[in-house]
């Protein structure tokens, strides 16, 4: 249960400012003062002074609690392979609050995540061990369709981790998004704005389709209903696309469609990163992405984060491996970023604020200020440092217990494993 | 030379075959029947010179280094706080390098020979260059386009006959940002789709349009094998065998017979030569290397399990595991590992990809350290994460203080330098700093342990090999000209590389 708790003391940076010796106040699973007064009296106190006090980290594109092992089918449902249902699919249904990847990630300090539907071309980019060699290793289970289905934000802590579904639609552009459509980026433009037309005729002719007698449409009816939001610019569309003159293609089309579009990746986007920031558009990138993987992406640079938040681009920096059960690395992937010309605020911002705003979540999480969550991790030092650990984290104002099955894993084997009882007994 | 890899009389003729200029050398050794004149004159009243590439022994080097270093100076690294890569950690430390290899390393009161180019190195942090035993640049580069996959020959499940360098394409941008990542040595490695994937081959990481013109001189090559869900996956999902863990196991069991039975034959041609010398067979030439210690083990393994069973099937035909590699469970045998003086390579933070990576935890590199005799190395096996090797270091030294143990950083940064050196066979050469080493020498813009610290500077074998802060020395490969951003800085910051 929600805990009332003052953390005193610490170097607090709240997602927005730093507050040195600075007092954090959680009522009732809320954040209720931040600032650098003393401790209400009678209330549990956490003596934080040396140590840094953040927001919980926000993992985006992750696939926490939609998938156990990545190569094991039955426990992934991040993905859905039937050509009869694209747009429509909702990952939510399929999260499990028992997952053993969310205590990993907590560990991490984080606290709330992003839930993306796997697509073409998702899952970390590379194939590390060759486990993709088959076709059936992490990542191997993507979505065909246009549309890859509908993310859903999950806190990391609790029974019902559901925040909210459907917050944003997903679809694949570029290299992945062409093989989709046919083969030719030519394609699936044309598809999609051909798509988009369906869903308004549908949108507009709802009896008339439901009596049957409006032409046919190639989507489903629950696709063309997933759809109406994008269509209407009320939901926001993940589009991933790396390549430059592909992000230029997409910035035109969700300018001409009126689509409110969410990048993801953008490996090439320092090349138009005025572009970006004069749409508006935030990015959910992967600052360690440096390499010509492939044709899309031979401008790739780790400077990529520091030249799109330089230009004024609201960015979101991602974990690795599809940020499930990598998503702990978001901090380091965050420390990268600073080492290579980000500023450490804009950095830390980069996996608080800045994904909570970009998935309309403002102030409700992600950052703390009076009236957030209780999402609210006490680190040992920098959070962004390897040498730094959690020492307590909450969420919603719980304390979570710093646990997880690979420490169960450590501390069975810690002393060697090779005494007289197998250690498969409990000792 | 690293010729105390190579043992047993077999070996000598091979040592002697190794070097025209040896003879001398093979007189010594008793058995050796060098391939020349002299041979026919010897117990035999056969001549037995064949014609070039039938007898392997003969020629054990047909795809030799033409590595020639770095232009160099003598140089002197003064005022960092230098950690040796075998376990020292010196403030203020000093490093002496000349003509290409450490000279001395000391403190501040340590002398500076005259002539040598001091660099200041005050604030900073040194070490030995970074070694990744398990990469697959070249053969797995950037683009990884259609073309350019040629890591798996996973046409059959043996192809022990393939060697890695063969495949490797010297222009992979990867090996730049390796080398902006501290990264001086590399093993580059067959993939895991086979039981015995090929030769793996050890490289300096230097630009260069040949691949002999990275070849480190002299390293022992690697065989790499693969336990588990890859080969059985692969082929089993071809309807062809292996299909199970058992399967995998009468495959290794089967190729060594195979091998002992070769080696044994050649071993008597060499010994009388009687009748019809052998017809040499690539596949069962490299496996008979392993028997005669010339070639090393690298062996990817997850499970603890298996890995227990790859040792007795290593004792079964007389031959080493010189290292594990992914070893995800390294940590529940390592008190086993370390009586067998065996190497175990793993990362700090995959796990959960795969079943059989499923018990991956970040202690892993610390409680498999911890037995005396042990032999830890973090690995990437990745383009990306071979940049960042000191991190993922951080990452498992963190774990184990976090689990309560005591481990410094001079120990630590054995698992990318020292204890690497080892699992490949070069650690007389390189992987610490340590007078008459290959100067394989970072230093880092602060402790490498910390996410922000860089790597300024990166010597190999003395020569800057690159700069952070001079573009002069940030190459860039042949594929990597005019391409989209080419010599474009992002955000106005110094790119350095990539």
């Amino acid at each position: 249960m929600a805990q009332d708790v003052a953390i005193t003391g610490g170097r607090v940076l709240t997602g927005t400012s730093v507050i040195e010796n600075g007092t954090v106040v959680v009522r009732n699973g809320r954040v209720v003062s931040v600032g650098t007064g003393a401790a209400p009296a009678g209330l549990r106190t956490i003596d934080a002074r040396g140590q840094v006090v953040t927001p919980g980290f926000v993992a985006v594109d992750s696939g926490l609690g939609g998938s156990e092992v990545g190569s094991v089918r039955g426990s992934n449902d991040l993905s859905n392979n039937a050509n009869t249902l694209s747009a429509a699919f909702d990952l939510s249904y399929g999260l499990d609050p028992w997952s053993f990847t969310l205590p990993v990630a907590r560990l991490g300090g984080v606290t709330r995540a992003v839930v993306t539907p796997q697509h073409a071309g998702s899952g970390g980019g590379h194939s590390h061990d060759d486990s993709d060699f088959a076709g059936a290793g992490h990542g191997g289970f993507q979505s065909p369709g246009l549309f890859a289905g509908q993310a859903a934000v999950i806190k990391l802590g609790g029974a019902d981790i559901l925040v909210k579904p459907r917050v944003a639609m997903v679809a694949p552009f570029g290299e992945a998004g062409k093989g989709v459509a046919g083969g030719a980026r030519g394609a699936e433009f044309v598809l999609f704005k051909e798509t988009l037309a369906e869903v308004r005729l549908y949108a507009r002719n709802k009896a008339a389709y439901d009596r049957a007698a409006l032409r046919d449409l190639s989507l489903s009816r629950a696709d063309l209903e997933a759809l109406i939001p994008v269509a209407n610019g009320s939901m926001p569309l993940i589009v991933s696309v790396n390549r430059a003159s592909d992000i230029q293609q997409v910035l035109r089309l969700a300018r001409e469609e009126g689509v409110k579009v969410i990048l993801d990746g953008a490996a090439e986007g320092w090349l138009v990163a005025d572009e970006i920031s004069a749409a508006k558009v935030p990015v959910l990138l992967h600052p360690i992405t440096n390499l010509p993987g492939n044709f899309e992406m031979r401008a790739a640079r780790m400077q990529n984060a520091a030249a799109l938040n330089a230009a004024g681009v609201v960015i979101a920096i991602k974990g690795n491996e599809g940020s499930t059960h990598r998503a702990r690395d978001i901090r380091y992937n965050a420390g990268n970023a600073v080492s290579h010309g980000l500023p450490f605020a804009a950095a830390i911002a980069a996996i608080t604020v800045n994904p909570a705003r970009i998935f309309g979540f403002d102030g409700q999480f992600g950052e703390l200020k009076p009236g957030a969550a209780g999402d609210v991790v006490v680190w040992s030092g920098d959070p962004l440092e390897p040498l730094s650990q959690p020492s307590a984290v909450f969420i919603d104002g719980v304390e979570q217990p710093l646990e997880a099955r690979n420490l169960l894993l450590r501390d069975r084997y810690r002393t060697g494993g090779e005494g007289a009882m197998p250690v498969a007994y409990p000792q | 030379m690293l010729l105390n890899r190579l043992r047993g009389p077999s070996l000598a003729v091979l040592t002697c075959a190794l070097g025209a200029l040896a003879l001398s050398a093979c007189a010594t050794t008793g058995d050796a029947k060098p391939r020349t004149e002299t041979a026919s004159t010897a117990s035999s009243s056969k001549d037995r010179t064949m014609a070039p590439g039938l007898d392997g022994w003969a020629n054990a080097d047909p795809y030799p280094s033409t590595y020639r270093g770095l232009p160099r100076e003598n140089l002197a690294l003064v005022g960092a706080t230098v950690l040796t890569g075998a376990g020292q950690k010196i403030e203020g430390g000093v490093v002496i390098v000349t003509d290409g290899r450490i000279a001395a390393v000391g403190g501040a009161d340590t002398p500076v020979p005259s002539g040598h180019k001091v660099v200041d190195a005050r604030g900073r942090y040194v070490t030995p260059g970074v070694i990744d035993i398990h990469s697959h640049l070249g053969v797995y580069p950037s683009p990884g386009v259609m073309g350019m996959s040629d890591g798996n020959e996973a046409t059959n499940p043996n192809t022990a006959q393939v060697w890695a360098e063969h495949s490797i394409w010297p222009q992979d941008p990867g090996f730049n940002t390796a080398r902006a990542g501290g990264v001086t040595t590399l093993q580059i490695l067959p993939g895991s789709a086979n039981l015995f994937g090929g030769r793996g081959v050890t490289v300096r990481n230097v630009p260069s349009v040949t691949m002999q013109g990275m070849k480190f001189p002299n390293a022992p090559y690697g065989l790499k094998m693969a336990c588990g869900e890859n080969p059985s996956r692969v082929y089993g999902g071809r309807n062809t065998s292996p299909a199970t863990g058992m399967g995998n196991v009468a495959g290794y069991r089967a190729a060594f017979i195979a091998a002992r039975d070769y080696k044994a034959k050649w071993d008597k041609w060499r010994d009388d030569g009687q009748g019809t010398p052998p017809t040499r067979n690539l596949q069962l030439e490299t496996l008979a290397g392993v028997l005669d210690g010339s070639i090393l083990i690298q062996n990817h393994c997850y499970r603890a399990d298996e890995m227990a069973v790859m040792l007795d099937v290593a004792k079964e035909f007389g031959y080493k595991v010189t290292t594990f590699h992914h070893a995800v469970e390294a940590y529940k045998i390592a008190p086993l590992l370390a009586r067998e003086g065996v190497c175990a390579a793993m990362w700090t933070g995959w796990w959960g990809f795969k079943m059989e990576a499923l018990d991956g935890i970040e202690e892993n590199a610390a409680l498999t350290d911890a037995p005396e005799g042990s032999c830890a190395v973090i690995h990437s096996d990745d383009a990306e994460l071979t940049q960042r090797l000191n991190q993922e270091a951080a990452a498992a030294l963190s774990a184990g203080r976090r689990a309560g143990m005591n481990i410094s950083e001079e120990h630590a940064i054995s698992w990318i330098t020292l204890n690497a050196a080892r699992s490949i066979g070069i650690d007389k050469e390189t992987g610490s700093l340590e007078p008459g080493k290959r100067a394989d020498v970072v230093i880092w813009s602060a402790d490498p342990f910390s996410i922000y610290a860089r790597a300024d500077q990166v010597f190999i074998d003395g020569g800057l090999a690159f700069d952070r802060t001079n573009p002069a020395f940030q190459p860039v490969s042949d594929f990597e000209l005019g391409q989209p951003g080419f010599g474009q800085s992002a955000a106005g910051v110094a790119q350095g590389a990539r």
